[in-house]
C-alpha cells in the first residue's frame, strides 16, 4: 500500500560484505535500502500519493445507515405498491398494509437517523434550512414529508369508523385517503432513491463513480424490498410476484454490469476485500437467487432471501465507500482517468 | 539578496479586511518552510485544539499524518531522491548517487470557492464569511458527517470521543475571530521564514506568480503554483507553491466539488422513480 516495495533483498554475500567493511573501517557508508515508509531517502511516488495518506476522509457514519437505507427505501416503495393497489382497485387490505409498513419505516427511520447523529439532540437543527445542493438536507425534508402522508394516509384507510363519528363524510374520507397515498408515494420513491443521490455526490471515489447508478439500483431494490414484505405479510399476489420477478432480474443485470467492468484502481473498492465480498453475496441474493427461487414457485424464501440480501448491499455499498476513501490510488487513479 | 527580490509581507501588521469584506487567503510557499511545526503548535494553542494521539506515523518527522477534526495544520515531510539546493541532510545521504533532499509543506483547509463542505452542510452551520473563508459554527453543527464525505481535500472531519467538542465537525477556521479583530491567523502570525503568507487573494497571488518565475530561473522548472482554478473547485483561497507533481504532496490533482454529480444522481432519481410507480400500476393493473 505505502509506496514501491523495499528494493532487493539483501543477500548472504551482502550480510558478508557488510561485516566485513565494518570490520575493515569501523563504520558502513551507502544509502542502505529504501524501507518504505521509513525516515530514510525514497522517492514519494505518485501512485500512492504522501506515504499512502489517504486523499479523502472516510465516512463516519455508524451502523445505524445502512440498515436506515433500508427501512427508509422500503418503506417508501411500499407507499408506492399502496397507490398502484388503490388506482387499480385491488382489496383495501392490501392498501392498508402498504401503508403500514410505510408508517411503521417512517417512525422506525427517524430513529436511525438521529441515532446516527454525532449531537443527536441537535437534530432539529436540520429543520432550520432547506438546501437544494445538499442531498442531506433534502432527504431530511422528504422524510419529514413521507411521514406526515404516510400517518395521514393510513388513518383514513382505518376500518374503525373513528373519523365517522367524528363526522368526516366517507366520501371526503376516501378523498383524502387518495390525495395523501399520492403523497406518500411521491415522497416515497424520493425517499427510496435520495439515498443513491446522498452517496454520489460525493468525493469518494467508489460512490461519485456510480452516481447515476446509485439512485436506480437503491430504487429498484427498495422496490422488490417492498414486495418481498408485503408478500412475507401473507399477501401471496401475482402482481407482487411479478415486480419480484422483475427487480430480481433487473438486479441480476447491475450485478452483473459491475461485475463485467474494468477493474483497474478506480474499481479496486467494489471488487475486493470485504466490501467486495459482501457487494457480490448482496448482489447474488437480490438477482439470480430470488430469480430462480420465484421461478420454481418458492415465493417466501425468495423474499427472505432477497430482504436480506437488500440490508447486506447498503452495507456493501457503504464499506466500499470507506475503502475507496482509504486508498490513495483510487482517488488519484479516478482524477488521472479522462473520464473523471 | 533574496530579500531583495521578495517584498516583506503582511504577516505582521493589522487589517481591516472582514470590515473591508476583501477577500483574503493563504500562500504557503514549501521552498522555505524549514519545517519547524510552529503553525501546528500555534493553531493548536490559539485554536484550543485538543491532542488528537501520539503516533509514530514513521513518515520521516510527521507525526501528526493528515489534516483532521483536531489538525488544522499540518506539515508534511517529503523524502525525495534529489538534492534540494545546498541542503546537507546528513550522512545517510549515501553521496551522490543517492541525493536526498527534504521538502515540507504546511497544509491547510483550502477555503475553496465552491466548498463541498458548505454545499453539504443541512444545518446551515457551515458559512461563508466576509472575507469568503469557510467557517463551521460549532454550536450549530449536529454531526451529521456529510461535510468529511462532501470534501474533495479530506479536510474536515468529525471528533471522536472523549475529546472536547466531540461529535462536531471542525476545520481551520481561517482564525476568523482573530481577523475580525483585524489580527493575522496563528499560524501566519508564527511562521517564522512567512512559509506561510497571510493577505489578499489578488496579492497574493502576484506573489505567487513572481516566486515561480524565479524558482524556475533558477534551476527549478517543477515549480508551480497549485490552484485547481480549472476545475469545478474553482479555485482554493489557501493555495501553494509545489516543486513537483500534487500527487507526491497528498493533494488531489483534480478535485471536484460534489454537487457536480447531483444533476446526473438527481436524474436517474426521477427517471427511477417514474418507472417504479410506472412499473408497480401497470404490475397491479395487467395481474
Amino acid at each position: 500500500m505505502q509506496g514501491k516495495p523495499p528494493e532487493a533483498r539483501a543477500t548472504e554475500a551482502r550480510l558478508d560484505a557488510l561485516r566485513e567493511e565494518a570490520r575493515e573501517t569501523g563504520t558502513v557508508g551507502g544509502g542502505g535500502a529504501a524501507i518504505v515508509g521509513g525516515p530514510i531517502p525514497r522517492d514519494p511516488t505518485a501512485v500512492s500519493g504522501y506515504y499512502g495518506q489517504p486523499i479523502v476522509k472516510p465516512p463516519v457514519w455508524t451502523w445505524q445507515v445502512g440498515l436506515y437505507f433500508f427501512v427508509g427505501g422500503t418503506a417508501g416503495m411500499s407507499g408506492v405498491i399502496a397507490l398502484a393497489g388503490l388506482v387499480t382497485g385491488q382489496p383495501i387490505d392490501l392498501v392498508r398494509a402498504a401503508l403500514g409498513v410505510a408508517l411503521a419505516g417512517a417512525v422506525i427511520s427517524p430513529i436511525l437517523l438521529i441515532a446516527d447523529l454525532g449531537r443527536p439532540t441537535r437534530f432539529l437543527n436540520m429543520l432550520r434550512v432547506f438546501k437544494w445542493r445538499s442531498a442531506m438536507s433534502m432527504g431530511v425534508w422528504t422524510l419529514l414529508l413521507f411521514s406526515g402522508f404516510a400517518a395521514s394516509a393510513r388513518l383514513l384507510t382505518e376500518r374503525s369508523g373513528l373519523l365517522t363519528q367524528l363526522g368526516v363524510s366517507p366520501i371526503a374520507q376516501r378523498g383524502l385517503a387518495f390525495i395523501f397515498t399520492i403523497g406518500t408515494a411521491l415522497f416515497g420513491v424520493v425517499l427510496a432513491t435520495y439515498p443513491g443521490v446522498l452517496l454520489g455526490a460525493t468525493a469518494i471515489p467508489a460512490w461519485s463513480a456510480h452516481h447515476r447508478l446509485l439512485p436506480f439500483h437503491f430504487g429498484v431494490v427498495a422496490l422488490g424490498s417492498a414486495g418481498a414484505t408485503l408478500e412475507l405479510l401473507g399477501f401471496r399476489m401475482a402482481a407482487l410476484n411479478a415486480i419480484g420477478l422483475t427487480v430480481a432480474a433487473v438486479e441480476t443485470t447491475v450485478g452483473a454490469w459491475i461485475e463485467l467492468r474494468r477493474r483497474d484502481a478506480t474499481a479496486r473498492a467494489l471488487h475486493t476485500g470485504a466490501a467486495g465480498r459482501l457487494l457480490r453475496t448482496a448482489a447474488l441474493m437480490t438477482g439470480p437467487v430470488p430469480l430462480l427461487l420465484r421461478l420454481f414457485g418458492r415465493v417466501p424464501i425468495a423474499a427472505v432471501c432477497f430482504l436480506l440480501g437488500a440490508v447486506l448491499s447498503r452495507y456493501g455499498w457503504l464499506l466500499a465507500g470507506r475503502f475507496s476513501a482509504l486508498d490513495p490510488e483510487e482517488a488519484l487513479a479516478t482524477q488521472r482517468a479522462p473520464s473523471a | 539578496m533574496e530579500a531583495e527580490r521578495v517584498a516583506p509581507t503582511s504577516n505582521q501588521a493589522r487589517h481591516a479586511y472582514v470590515a473591508e469584506g476583501r477577500t483574503v487567503g493563504f500562500f504557503t510557499d514549501p521552498t522555505v518552510c524549514i519545517g519547524c511545526k510552529a503553525c501546528e503548535v500555534a493553531c493548536k494553542e490559539w485554536n484550543q485544539v485538543p491532542e488528537d494521539g501520539r503516533v509514530w506515523t514513521g513518515h520521516s518527522y510527521d507525526n501528526s499524518g493528515s489534516l483532521g477534526a483536531s489538525t488544522w495544520r499540518h506539515v508534511k515531510f517529503l523524502e525525495v531522491g534529489r538534492r534540494l539546493g545546498p541542503q546537507v541532510a546528513g550522512p545517510m545521504t549515501g553521496g551522490p548517487e543517492r541525493p536526498f533532499g527534504w521538502t515540507f509543506l504546511s497544509d491547510v483547509c483550502k477555503h475553496c470557492q465552491n466548498a463541498g463542505c458548505l454545499e453539504a452542510c443541512p444545518t446551515g452551520a457551515i458559512f461563508r464569511t466576509e472575507v469568503n473563508s469557510v467557517y463551521v459554527q460549532d454550536d450549530v453543527c449536529n454531526g451529521c458527517g456529510y461535510c468529511v464525505v462532501g470534501c474533495p481535500f479530506g479536510v474536515i472531519d468529525r471528533r471522536p470521543e472523549p475529546l472536547p467538542g466531540a461529535g462536531g465537525a471542525f476545520k481551520c477556521t481561517f482564525c476568523y475571530d482573530r481577523q475580525i479583530d483585524g489580527l493575522t491567523p496563528a499560524c501566519a502570525k508564527a511562521c517564522p521564514t512567512e512559509s506561510i503568507m497571510f493577505g489578499p487573494l489578488d496579492e497574493l497571488h502576484a506573489r505567487a506568480d513572481r516566486r515561480v518565475a524565479d524558482l524556475r530561473a533558477r534551476g527549478y522548472p517543477e515549480a508551480r503554483v497549485y490552484d485547481p482554478v480549472d476545475t469545478s473547485v474553482g479555485g482554493i483561497h489557501a493555495f501553494f507553491l509545489l516543486l513537483g507533481p500534487p500527487e507526491e504532496f497528498g493533494l488531489p490533482p483534480r478535485p471536484e466539488v460534489p454537487t457536480v454529480y447531483l444533476r446526473g444522481a438527481w436524474l436517474s432519481a426521477a427517471m427511477t422513480s417514474a418507472l417504479t410507480l410506472a412499473g408497480a400500476c401497470l404490475a397491479f393493473a395487467l395481474l
